[in-house]
């Protein structure tokens, strides 16, 4: 059909889940000022000509320059949730306190400079007392010191403009700093950007920086984790009065003048710019990046405005304009970016499955429903959470997974004891023991563990390497699922979907999508690397008793498929079961030379349908709540055995669904099949009819031992 | 007055500060008496209280903001621009009655647009006044006026002119006013619904909304209201100087009125303080600056000295209505 045929391709070719993929990045943070930095180039461009070429551009480095000081001195302070409004007066009292101490006591440039930033740090630290110890408010408090600081270089203006303004003495260093420029940039950019350079480092890879963060992120959870709240906060401004004072000394060297609205309004201009390149008002979010961007766009407009020669107001008003914009956007966009988040992440694709197998009782469907797991022994009733896996060791005692993170032992032979054997954390999932005794665990959330026999859990892997152009990062591992073991020692262990943790696993089948893989961990040299991707959630896994190949389960695919990984078909992969009447999950040995497969749960005619109609599960995943989704059943299953061939040669049910309605896996052992499922309270014990009652799955992998 | 018992803080220690307040006034009026030649003559002591009259209405619209944890930073602008868009339409020849209204109506619409961006935008109140003052003075000033300053020249002698410059039993009309607004103000606060509700914003934010109070709409009405008092502040302004000087909207003054309001003892957290606190609070701010113009003591150091007590109030009202680390809320600038 022709529309089943578009809706493929175009769910083939168009990759929906890359929108969610981008939303969750931090950078995304940085699109929106980056897309209102080319808006604010394109309108005053078109507007203005020669304005973006690169000598319009270059009469306002000098200014850039100043200007970006001003804003780093401001995103710092915010950043830790204050904000500095005194920066302006700080800047004209540092650019006065220039001109005073060199053009008319003539005080050599450094020590000059030294000074100049000693005041600005002194008007800081009486912000930071204020603000960080006082704990005043900051706006105002900050906003007292701007009149004072103003009213203050105003006296002194009235005292000493005239003499201010003639040079009693010349010095190199400030023809330097006045008029060089270096492949067109003035030194004031120069020195700005080294600043904003070395402010980046400071604010993401040195301690007293992280603490900024933690503090703006969170005051109250960094007062009680101990951090110096009050000491953090009070540095900031420090740190913003200095800044503004070098952006001050700077304006002082470029045009020599001291006038009375030297640096006015410059604080509502540096908070825009903060504002506008997406620092948020409160704290904790933000960087110096951030910085620069809206530094930039703000000067471009403000300068712009001067150029196009409005009238009077309307530079004001388009000032006061962009600044309500820009802080609206940010609040919307904190606010509501995890709802966005969460309404486009999710990101069905076409899955078309063939019509499933029936499964009626007393058919003669290899499937038929029968009652067999009706008598079986229960283990830990109501004792276990989540015993996803089991697995018995070679004196017969009996491992399981908790959602707690533990491994628990149950001592056999009665199996009424049990012992956490060893804590990881996560969810321990899948299970198996390697050549010399250890157990390898895979853990939901954390990876590939060993257990040695003394309890020693040591990590073995976490991270595989990233794809190519994978936009989430796929090289850490989230859903680490089931695992076996190649003769040769590899371990070979399946990632069940790369998009989504264990608390929500099962909203990767409304996607559909190939986020599965199989990755291979080589002891030899503790490297890991991805095997097969791009399954659709990849499951259990069983080496074949050929020890040249593994089978390996697609839950959502429901098929079995059988990967070479050494020998003549090295690489190859061919599909075993092509169409199960349910979700495959684990595949374990049995003692007659075929697999065991548990399937989880069974297909509805509801939810294949709705496999083939992305677009019916995006409205259903974007309007309605969660829990009133369509998810795969889950409430029934089974246990089916295959041989080599693919074929169906014996079927367990729990047909009343009281002891074993959801199964994941099953372990043979002795005679005796062990029954686990992820969100079931008890293991099952059944006794095979027939079984060889020595067999045990340790010794058909690694011989038998004493 | 039950509110205030509610807010889990003595009563007494309003009282105490409030009459702090008053002692110092009392100290500070009885200092420059003695001190000041022309302080204590009929003609200063009644320029005095009109002076403070502006101020004093202007600090009832901020007194009703702060009290619901709120604040309006364009409460100058807004005042300047829209009495000089009144001034500039009765001159062109308009009915002063109908001037009126027109400029009233831009005074709302700009309380409007603030209690909008604060209450459903959810900007924060500080920010989103300072910048809608901004904004609000560069539109009207460049889209509706010939120049900053607006002379009163139609209806300058009738009824329109009284309202700043004429007397009732020998009272200033100005003087007067004030006391309406501020018995209202408190009719308002402190017997209607919606004045309750600004009690226990100011208080609590998340449990006044919790408990069924309407925030938005109550936020919305607060920044209405302070736009309309302020406008009547400007036209008492207007009509005693016979101008509007739009370029007070990048002033000092609207410190000067978190003066007034907060050395009153109206806490900047909101949900403390009531009207008596705003009288006298005016009536110190009113007394130190008429001393200091008297002693013509140069404007920048008024400033500083105006800032510095604006700052020692605030450092009290920390001290009196400390922030804790665990109950401070993030992003409270």
């Amino acid at each position: 059909m022709l529309s089943e045929f578009l809706t493929r391709w175009r769910y083939r070719l168009v990759p929906d889940h890359v929108l969610g993929e981008i939303l969750s990045k931090t950078w995304i943070d940085n699109a929106i000022p980056f897309a209102i930095l080319l808006l604010t180039l394109a309108v005053f461009g078109t507007l203005i000509p020669g304005l973006v070429t690169l000598t319009g551009f270059a009469a306002l480095y000098a200014e850039l320059g100043e200007l970006i000081f001003v804003v780093l001195g401001m995103s710092l302070v915010m950043l830790a949730g204050g904000i500095d409004l005194s920066v302006g007066s700080v800047f004209a009292l540092a650019n006065f306190l220039t001109l005073l101490l060199f053009n008319m006591l003539g005080w050599p440039i450094p020590v000059v400079i030294a000074l100049a930033l000693l005041c600005g740090g002194l008007v800081g630290l009486v912000n930071g007392f204020l603000v960080g110890y006082l704990r005043l408010r900051a706006f105002l408090t900050t906003l007292v010191t701007l009149i004072i600081v103003r009213s203050i270089v105003d006296m002194l203006i009235l005292a000493y403009a005239v003499k201010v303004a003639n040079p009693v003495a010349t010095s190199p260093i400030w023809d330097f700093i006045s008029f060089d420029t270096f492949h067109g940039l003035p030194v004031a950019l120069i020195v700005a950007l080294v600043v904003a350079a070395a402010a980046h480092l400071f604010l993401t890879r040195l301690r007293p920086g992280w603490r900024i963060l933690a503090v703006g992120g969170s005051r109250r959870s960094a007062y009680n984790a101990g951090l110096p709240v009050r000491r953090t906060i009070a540095t900031t401004y420090v740190m913003s009065g200095v800044l503004a004072a070098a952006g001050g000394v700077f304006y002082a060297a470029r045009l020599n003048a001291a006038g009375s609205d030297t640096g006015v309004g410059l604080e509502v201009l540096a908070l825009t710019a903060a504002v506008l390149g997406g620092n948020s008002l409160g704290g904790g979010r933000g960087s110096v990046a951030k910085a620069l961007l809206g530094a930039i766009t703000v000067l471009i407009v403000s300068s712009s405005l001067i150029r196009l020669s409005l009238p009077t107001g309307a530079t004001s008003f388009a000032l006061g304009v962009v600044l309500l914009a820009a802080v609206a956007i940010d609040v919307r966009w904190v606010k509501n970016r995890s709802k966005l988040l969460s309404r486009v992440y999710v990101s069905p694709t076409y899955l078309k499955l063939p019509p499933a197998p029936s499964t009626e009782a007393g058919s003669a469907s290899l499937y038929a429903v029968n009652d067999r797991l009706h008598e079986v022994e229960l283990i830990g009733l109501g004792e276990l959470d989540g015993p996803e896996d089991t697995i018995l060791d070679a004196a017969d005692h009996l491992y399981t997974g908790s959602r707690h993170g533990d491994v628990v032992r149950f001592i056999a032979p009665d199996y009424r004891r049990q012992e956490i054997f060893a804590h990881i954390g996560g969810h321990p999932l899948g299970m198996a023991f390697d050549s010399e005794g250890n157990l390898i665990v895979c853990v939901a959330g954390m990876g590939l563990y060993k257990i040695a026999p003394d309890r020693v859990v040591s990590k073995l892997s976490d991270q595989t390497n990233r794809s190519l152009l994978s936009v989430i990062d796929d090289s850490r591992m989230r859903l680490a699922d089931d695992l076996d073991i190649a003769p040769d020692g590899r371990i070979f262990f399946s990632e069940a979907t790369i998009r989504f943790d264990m608390s929500e696993w099962m909203v990767d089948a409304l996607e559909a999508r190939g986020n599965g893989r199989i990755i291979c961990y080589d002891p030899r040299d503790r490297s890991s690397r991805t095997v097969i991707s791009k399954l659709l959630f990849a499951n259990g896994i069983c080496m074949a008793n050929d020890g040249e190949s593994f089978f390996f389960a697609e839950t959502w695919g429901c098929r079995i498929s059988r990967y070479w990984f050494t020998g003549g078909k090295a690489g190859r992969r061919e599909i075993v079961i092509e169409n199960l009447p349910g979700y495959p999950d684990n595949i374990n040995r049995a003692s007659d030379g075929n697999y065991w497969l548990a399937l989880v749960g069974m297909r509805t005619p509801a939810f294949d349908l709705g496999l083939a109609m992305p677009n019916f599960r995006r409205r259903m995943a974007q309007r309605i709540a969660s829990d009133e989704w369509l998810f795969p059943n889950m409430n029934t299953g089974c246990v089916v055995k295959f041989n080599e061939a693919g074929v169906i040669v014996d079927c367990l049910w729990d047909g009343r669904g009281i002891n074993h309605p959801m199964i994941t896996s099953m372990r043979e052992h002795k005679g005796y099949l062990y029954l686990g499922g992820v969100s079931n309270n008890r293991i099952g014990r059944y006794r095979i009819p027939g079984a060889d009652p020595d067999w045990t799955g340790v010794g058909s992998y690694w011989g038998a031992r004493t | 007055m039950s509110l205030f018992a509610a807010s889990g803080k003595p009563a007494w220690r309003y009282v105490q500060q409030e009459n702090i307040v008053i002692a110092i006034t009392a100290i500070v009026f009885l200092g420059f008496s003695v001190t000041l030649n022309n302080f204590l003559t009929t003609s200063n002591v009644l320029s005095l209280i009109q002076n403070v009259a502006i101020l004093g209405i202007l600090g009832l619209a901020m007194a009703q903001a702060i009290i619901g944890r709120g604040i309006d930073l364009s409460i100058v602008a807004n005042m300047a621009v829209s009495v000089a868009a009144t001034l500039q339409l009765a001159n062109g020849g308009m009915p002063i009655a109908l001037a009126i209204a027109l400029g009233l109506a831009l005074a709302l619409v700009i309380g409007l647009i603030n209690g909008m961006l604060i209450a459903y935008v959810e900007i924060p109140a500080i920010f989103a006044t300072l910048a809608m003052g901004t904004a609000a003075y560069g539109f009207v000033r460049a889209a509706l006026l010939n120049d900053n300053l607006i002379y009163l020249k139609a209806g300058g002698d009738g009824w329109f002119k009284w309202i700043g410059s004429g007397q009732i039993v020998g009272i200033p009309s100005s003087v007067v006013l004030f006391g309406i607004v501020a018995a209202l103000m408190h009719v308002f606060l402190h017997h209607s619904l919606p004045g309750r509700f600004i009690y226990a914003m100011g208080d609590n934010p998340l449990a006044a909304r919790t408990t069924g109070v309407p925030v938005r709409p109550t936020i919305v009405l607060q920044y209405v209201l302070s736009a309309g008092v302020a406008f009547l502040a400007g036209i008492v302004m207007a009509t005693s100087v016979d101008s509007m000087e739009t370029r007070i909207a990048r002033s000092n003054l609207v410190y000067d009125v978190i003066l007034v309001v907060v050395i009153g003892g109206i806490g900047l957290s909101g949900g403390k303080g009531k009207i008596r606190s705003v009288l006298v609070g005016t009536l110190l701010i009113g007394t130190l600056l008429n001393g200091m113009t008297i002693m013509d003591v140069q404007y920048t150091l008024q400033s500083i000295i105006k800032s510095l007590i604006l700052l020692v109030a605030i450092i009290v009202d920390s001290l009196v209505n400390p922030r804790d680390e665990q109950t401070s809320q993030q992003g409270d600038i």
